[in-house]
């Protein structure tokens, strides 16, 4: 949110109060949620995941993918995938002092260009933590998002050139996080922050997993039934997601996403194959590998560990709250109207 | 030493004591249904459901009417229906009740189903969408397609709502046959219908998802509000399963259908 940049102060001070109320927001969930769990030992072989009375792996719970682990790998660890323990506690000291360097992402609880004192919201620097050994939740020898082909890059600076000079001009000129459409960390791969509420609550019946995002109140119910996707010509903001059960996996196969819904720059033909693994009692392993032949060379895989978190789910209502728009829109319309004025 | 007769007395008493209790569960029975079990025993709810009647445009019946938007004729016009209110009244205190008639009067302007925003209990049991129940053993998932509303049922020992919100905070249990869903902390945000009636933050739902058949529930919430009514008052209604093969719960992110609407004025004018 740090991005934002308007001519008009009178509409900055309104904007700061939106910022300070979107840190607010997540705070309240986020102060219960963290667990101290640095250590990613893998998966004990001889730990048997409960059933549900259906007789499938019970991925039940409230749960917390919050992680200092940055997304790609810092440049100056080459392919060093995994941390010594004692590299991990430095890592871990530097984060909680806010000078991480490339080693940690600190999300909200970065450095604000105005200084909100986080610890009153809730963002206790000396919880957060790596939820595991990894050096970048990407794995693999490389650790980052392969070269975007030119194709892509073409399209998206395409798009990009198209808004450009015309941010503020309507609502369909802002980024879907803004219009609650699409907020970031309701989008699909789930990806954390450091320390932003970001909760995530499993609840099975026969047939079905569903999957309730705290972010945005996004619910996704997913059939393990073995149906196919809807038809092609259905596009969905988050695609239409069907899974199956591997052993004590779930496998959930997500296609149809829209040509705007755009992860990280992706096409609509992205691809999203997600795993669902619960490794101990209080610990999942989310795997998801990201394919879009229009997009980038090969496909790429992250593996984020989660965590048990007492919770409660609070209900995000976005685009009820959403003064933002408005806010930002009127404020260019002021700026503009002023603009003129001073041209005549 | 009880006598031959004593005996015959008491005999008889239990006779047609047993009699009488076994004539009373018949009658209970005659209109109950048996629903299917869950793999832990519980009545199975799972499935895909969807209310068919006009309780959305008004929980009162009504006649047919003209829409509000005279371009698109009778594609959106009000459907005639008839109620679905005990005794068909609404309790209104008299302030309430003329804040009701504001409500009706400015309906596009007011009503918050217009602008995308969540619909609140029991509203979301009656929009002209499906919802889907996913019934865990903790925990009871009820994901609505409009809006892409969600409330999560809290089946173990009750707890308390952090705070107020647009779906409340929803505790349930088994009587018997049914789902009982106790729903508090609702904020005063919502409205029960396109009619504009509406309750305070005072509101107090609970609901009762009571199998009928294979493929229909009844519907049941009593609706309590000492600020608005004047007594606790109940709606009914049957749901109904979708039983097509391919059914499912489609993306609904009804907020860019209501973004002109809520900031189109405040766009740039080319």
């Amino acid at each position: 949110m740090s991005h934002r940049s308007l001519a008009s102060t009178s509409t900055l001070a309104v904007v700061a109060v939106a910022v300070l109320v979107a840190l607010l927001a997540p705070s309240s969930a986020t102060g219960q949620t963290q667990s101290p769990a640095t250590k990613a030992p893998p998966a004990a072989k001889s730990w048997t995941p409960p059933q549900t009375p259906d007789g499938k792996p019970d991925l039940q719970g409230i749960w917390t993918d919050n992680t200092l682990t940055p997304f790609e790998r810092p440049k100056g660890l080459g392919t060093k995938e995994f941390y010594t323990e004692q590299e991990l506690a430095e890592a871990t000291k530097k984060a909680r002092q806010g000078s991480p360097g490339e080693e940690a992402e600190l999300g909200a609880a970065r450095q604000q260009a105005v200084r909100y004192d986080l610890e009153l919201y809730g963002f206790d620097p000396g919880k957060l933590r790596f939820s595991s050994n990894r050096t970048s939740l990407i794995t693999g020898p490389e650790g980052v998002v392969p070269p975007m082909l030119p194709a892509a890059k073409e399209r998206n600076a395409e798009l990009a050139a198209k808004n450009k000079g015309h941010e503020f001009d309507s609502y369909a000129n802002r980024p879907l996080s803004e219009r609650c459409i699409l907020m970031g960390q309701e989008r699909i791969p789930m990806t954390p922050g450091a320390n932003e509420g970001n909760l995530l609550q499993i609840v099975q019946g026969p047939g079905y997993v569903t999957l309730l995002h705290e972010i945005d109140h996004s619910t996704r119910v997913i059939p393990t039934d073995g149906r196919p996707h809807v038809p092609q010509n259905m596009r969905l903001w988050q695609g239409d997601s069907v899974g199956h059960w591997e052993g004590n996996t779930l496998v959930v196969d997500t296609t149809n996403f829209t040509n705007l819904t755009a992860y990280r720059g992706s096409s609509e033909k992205l691809h999203l194959i997600e795993r669902f693994t619960r490794a101990a009692d209080d610990r999942m392993i989310y795997q998801f590998t990201v394919e879009d032949p229009a997009t980038w060379a090969k496909p790429w895989t992250a593996e984020i560990p989660w965590t048990k978190s007492k919770g409660p789910v609070y209900e995000w209502a976005c685009h009820e709250g959403n003064t933002m728009i408005s806010t930002i829109l009127r404020g260019a319309r002021v700026a503009e109207a002023e603009a003129a004025k001073k041209g005549k | 030493m009880r006598s031959w007769f004593t005996d015959l007395l008491i005999a008889g008493a239990v006779f047609t004591g047993v009699f009488l209790l076994a004539a009373t569960s018949v009658a209970g029975q005659a209109t109950a249904y048996r629903a299917p079990r869950t793999a832990d025993g519980k009545p199975n709810l799972n499935g895909i459901w969807q209310a068919l009647n006009t309780a959305n445009w008004d929980l009162q019946g009504r006649a047919a009417a003209k829409g509000p938007v005279p371009s698109l004729g009778a594609v959106f016009s009000v459907p005639a229906g008839q109620g679905v209110v005990d005794g068909d009244e609404i309790p209104y205190l008299p302030a309430a009740a003329a804040k009701k008639r504001e409500n009706q009067a400015n309906w596009v302007k007011l009503d918050p189903e217009v602008k995308c925003y969540l619909p609140g209990v029991p509203r979301a049991a009656y929009l002209p969408y499906p919802f889907q129940i996913v019934q865990g053993a903790q925990n009871i998932l009820i994901s609505y397609e409009y809006a892409g509303a969600v409330r999560v049922v809290n089946m173990g020992t009750p707890t308390k709502a952090p705070g107020d919100s647009w779906m409340g905070w929803s505790n349930g249990h088994w009587e018997g046959e049914t789902l009982v869903v106790d729903v508090t902390s609702l904020n005063d945000q919502t409205w029960f219908d396109r009619a504009g009636n509406f309750h305070s933050d005072a509101l107090h739902v609970v609901e009762r998802y009571t199998p009928r058949s294979a493929d229909t529930l009844t519907y049941e919430a009593t609706i309590e509000d000492p600020m608005t009514f004047s007594r606790p008052w109940k709606i009914s209604m049957p749901l109904y399963r979708h039983v097509e093969k391919n059914a499912r719960l489609l993306e609904y992110k009804c907020v860019e259908f209501a973004e002109e609407l809520l900031y189109g004025p405040l766009s740039k004018k080319p």
